[in-house]
């Protein structure tokens, strides 16, 4: 039944991004200033709501994980950790490709910049905790580390509300001159739908690899314990 | 018209990276399974 669903939700997610790659590349309108170059906009601010979704996730499990001292929250909170990093990536990869055509620069330090690159940081630096702290009580170290995480990520969305900066002010919700060409908001909205339900997959799958790690880990001790006579509880 | 294949090249690199690496995880993770098992 879960494989199934998976599937079908897994096709959904390949067609809704093979249109949105259509809707961005041919479908939209070519923008009058920028031009072609615009287009990157398509991937650019899905990329970053999947990003602050992510760490979002991230925030909640990690918030649960310290509260029940339960492995499935923290295997949940790494899998959205990691995509968050990922998504995050290309955030950053992106926006100089985009900014040095239109600025004339590949990068500038204000806020909403600077404080996505912190972002990304605070992030490796969580992934790199889990990962290379040996024994102890890592998992719990990194979910106080998310929580820092996720203050910049609110940092990061309400950057270019809050002060003036180099990155264009918001297209949505920005106040009465903000918003876009029905053709162009259709294709972002496709986009959107189509990199959130990327996000939730790759989630989906990096959360069940990270279940069987904690099942593999949680064997090797067993057998450890087994080995030196000790009897577990 | 470079910026812009760049970008959505990039993107899809590090996506296909990110799958491909989890791919070797699950590969990895289920050859250790069958060493406890042996």
């Amino acid at each position: 039944m879960k494989s199934k669903l998976f599937l079908v939700f897994a096709l959904v997610t390949l067609g809704l991004l093979s249109w949105g790659l259509y809707e961005a590349l041919i479908g939209a309108p070519t923008e009058a200033t920028m031009g072609p170059v615009q287009r990157i906009f398509y991937y650019h601010v899905p990329c970053a709501w999947v990003m602050e979704m992510a760490i979002g996730l991230n925030f909640i499990a990690s918030i649960i994980f310290l509260i029940k001292r339960d492995l499935l929250w923290d295997a949940f909170a790494v899998a959205a950790a990691e995509v968050g990093v990922v998504f995050c990536s290309i955030v950053l990869l992106t926006g100089p490709i985009w900014g040095k055509p239109v600025w004339g620069i590949w990068w500038t330090w204000d806020a909403r910049l600077t404080s996505t690159l912190v972002l990304w940081l605070i992030y490796v630096s969580y992934l790199l905790l889990r990962k290379y702290s040996i024994g102890g009580p890592n998992p719990v170290l990194a979910a106080s580390l998310a929580i820092f995480g996720c203050i910049d990520a609110v940092f990061v969305f309400m950057a270019i509300r809050w002060f003036r900066t180099q990155h264009p002010q918001p297209v949505f919700g920005g106040g009465a001159n903000s918003g876009i060409d029905p053709r162009m908001l259709h294709a972002f909205l496709v986009n959107m739908a189509a990199f959130t339900m990327l996000g939730i997959l790759l989630i989906w799958v990096r959360y069940v690899l990270e279940r069987v790690k904690q099942k593999v880990e949680e064997a090797h001790a067993m057998k450890a314990l087994a080995g030196t006579g000790v009897r577990a509880r | 018209m470079k910026f812009l294949y760049a970008a959505y090249l990039i993107t899809w690199a590090v996506i296909i990276i990110y799958i491909l690496t989890m791919l070797h995880g699950f590969q990895k993770v289920s050859q250790e399974m069958r060493d406890l098992e042996r």
